[in-house]
């Protein structure tokens, strides 16, 4: 963790997960593996993020609250899609009502394999995230602005979801 | 009359794990109406029972809801075996509810911990979390997974945990009451907490018969509704058990109820484990299930129904769940509304939410 330069807060979304992820997401919080002594806030508000960590696979209802959650976090800014289904849908794959994993809303930088994920996998896709995050960092401070935007640019809308692209 | 406000709540909300949406409509500070949304987990799992053979549908029964899987695998197989009049050996039975108890207890620690988060007691949620591992450091010793560990088959159960290893839970159970004890009485001694849940969502004895509450919630109002009682195919019937009431009607008596039933559940599973005879795990399952059947299960939040038909193939024609979640959303709406907005956070949690569980 050498290259840990400021403490990263995560923000968790549930996209729709069946609360596995999503519970083993709040036991990297809690005394047995605590990755807050490492400084890492789990935080609601996405402006104070840096990690936006996702569980779950997207559906039409949810990828517009995905979209707008991830837009309104600030650069430098990193993906962590957590569980199979945030992967790729998981169990959940041919579903009527599931659009895919979530790369199909936002753009995701690290996968973290798991149904459900264990608190070991998560902590360490968070911390592959933090070099993607420092790689990121990099790229803004030396004023690669262009390189920056178009990793973080969204994927199209997909055509399942329900609302026009400057809503969502 | 004051200013009239609506205010959105959720989907995503520090308090909520899961996304919900309300609408709250306020007078001033005062709440006057809510009004729900959801939509944001449905899947449609109930019509991939039309992709998945009846046998394989297990394992996306326990992922209606990871927090309540193993139940939710039980009532699925409960269902189908009804319908193929399959009659499982004893002590899978007493495995069932030893796992299933188990998940109650990781359950109700799991709410009172987001409870005192939402309260801002930080150091209790902290607290209550760190004893839910030992619970779940039982389930990934006896099945090898942590939440979801799909120990149930139709026939039976997957997995023997043996005796040496029963009598050992019983030991760490028998630890655990004390410190279950030590942090839950911080809930009811300590005056910040008791303040914020004394006379909080008031939801009275005929509203919670009014919009057909069910577990916690409706035994919070004094009504003794628990399906563990009336059960008669499981063995709950030679377990030494009474439903858990209090007729407080708010959020306190939500909070004490489940505070006692963790207690109940430790006892339960140390007579379960007492009484536990030998023999198989599980039996052959042969041909394919035809007809319908429902069957009925208490989960940590309530009363589950699952209703299963077929048409003698493989795969199932019709599954639907009725999950504990959804039934107490209108208590939940009737208990928002005249209190503070500031206390909507402790009311939408003393229903314990499980949205995944509602949406399916």
């Amino acid at each position: 963790m050498s290259f840990m330069k400021k403490s990263p807060w995560v923000i968790h979304y549930d996209g729709s997960s069946c609360n596995g992820c999503d519970i083993e997401v709040l036991a990297c919080l809690t005394p047995l593996y605590d990755i807050e002594r490492f400084g890492i806030v789990n935080t609601g508000n996405p402006k104070h993020a840096d990690i936006f960590l996702v569980t779950g696979a997207v559906n039409a209802q949810n990828v517009p609250v995905v979209r707008q959650i991830y837009s309104q976090m600030p650069e430098p800014k990193v993906v962590v899609a957590v569980g199979a289904c945030a992967a790729s849908g998981g169990v959940f794959h041919d579903c009527y009502n599931i659009i895919g994993g979530v790369d199909k809303a936002i753009p995701v930088d690290v996968y973290v394999p798991g149904c459900a994920a264990r608190p070991q996998a998560i902590i360490d896709g968070v911390v592959q995230g933090l070099a993607v995050l420092e790689a990121k960092r990099k790229l803004l401070a030396e004023g690669k602005l262009e390189e920056l935007e178009q990793k973080d640019q969204l994927p199209p809308l997909p055509p399942q979801t329900h609302v026009k692209e400057d809503q969502a | 009359m004051g200013k009239h406000t609506v205010v959105p709540f959720g989907p995503q909300h520090p308090v909520l794990p899961e996304p919900i949406h309300l609408d709250l409509e306020l007078d001033d500070e005062k709440v006057v109406r809510a009004i729900p949304s959801i939509g944001y987990i449905h899947r449609g799992l109930e019509k991939l029972v039309e992709k998945r053979e009846f046998k394989e549908y297990v394992f996306i029964a326990e992922r209606i809801c990871g927090i309540c899987a193993f139940g939710h695998g039980w009532g699925y197989c409960k269902s189908v075996e009804g319908l193929m009049n399959i009659e499982i050996p004893l002590r899978a039975k007493y495995l069932r509810t030893i796992w299933h108890e188990l998940s109650r207890i990781h359950s109700h620690l799991l709410w009172l911990g987001l409870m005192a988060d939402g309260m801002g007691f930080e150091s209790l949620f902290m607290h209550s979390w760190r004893l839910r591992e030992k619970v779940l450091d039982i389930f990934e010793k006896t099945t090898g997974g942590r939440v979801i560990f799909s120990a149930c088959k139709i026939g039976g159960v997957r997995r023997d945990i043996e005796d040496s290893e029963l009598h050992g839970i019983a030991e760490i159970l028998r630890g655990m009451r004390d410190e279950v004890r030590e942090i839950t009485d911080i809930f009811f001694k300590e005056p910040t907490s008791v303040s914020r849940l004394k006379d909080v969502g008031i939801l009275s004895k005929e509203a919670a018969v009014a919009t057909c509450a069910v577990g916690p919630m409706v035994r919070a109002s004094g009504i003794p509704l628990d399906y563990r009682v009336a059960d008669t195919s499981g063995v709950y019937r030679e377990l030494n058990f009474t439903p858990v009431t209090t007729d407080t009607c708010d959020c306190y008596g939500r909070c004490w109820v489940r505070v006692q039933e963790i207690f109940a559940s430790l006892d339960m599973i140390c007579q379960a484990i007492e009484k536990i005879p030998a023999g198989d795990i599980a039996v052959p399952v042969k041909g394919n299930p035809n007809g319908e059947y429902f069957a009925r299960l208490e989960q940590p939040r309530g009363e589950a129904f699952y209703y299963v038909k077929g048409n003698n193939t493989t795969h199932l024609t019709r599954f639907r769940v009725r999950t504990p979640t959804n039934m107490n959303l209108p208590a939940m709406v009737e208990a928002l509304k005249g209190c503070d907005y500031a206390d909507v956070p402790m009311i939408v949690l003393t229903i314990d939410p499980c949205i995944s569980c509602t949406e399916r």
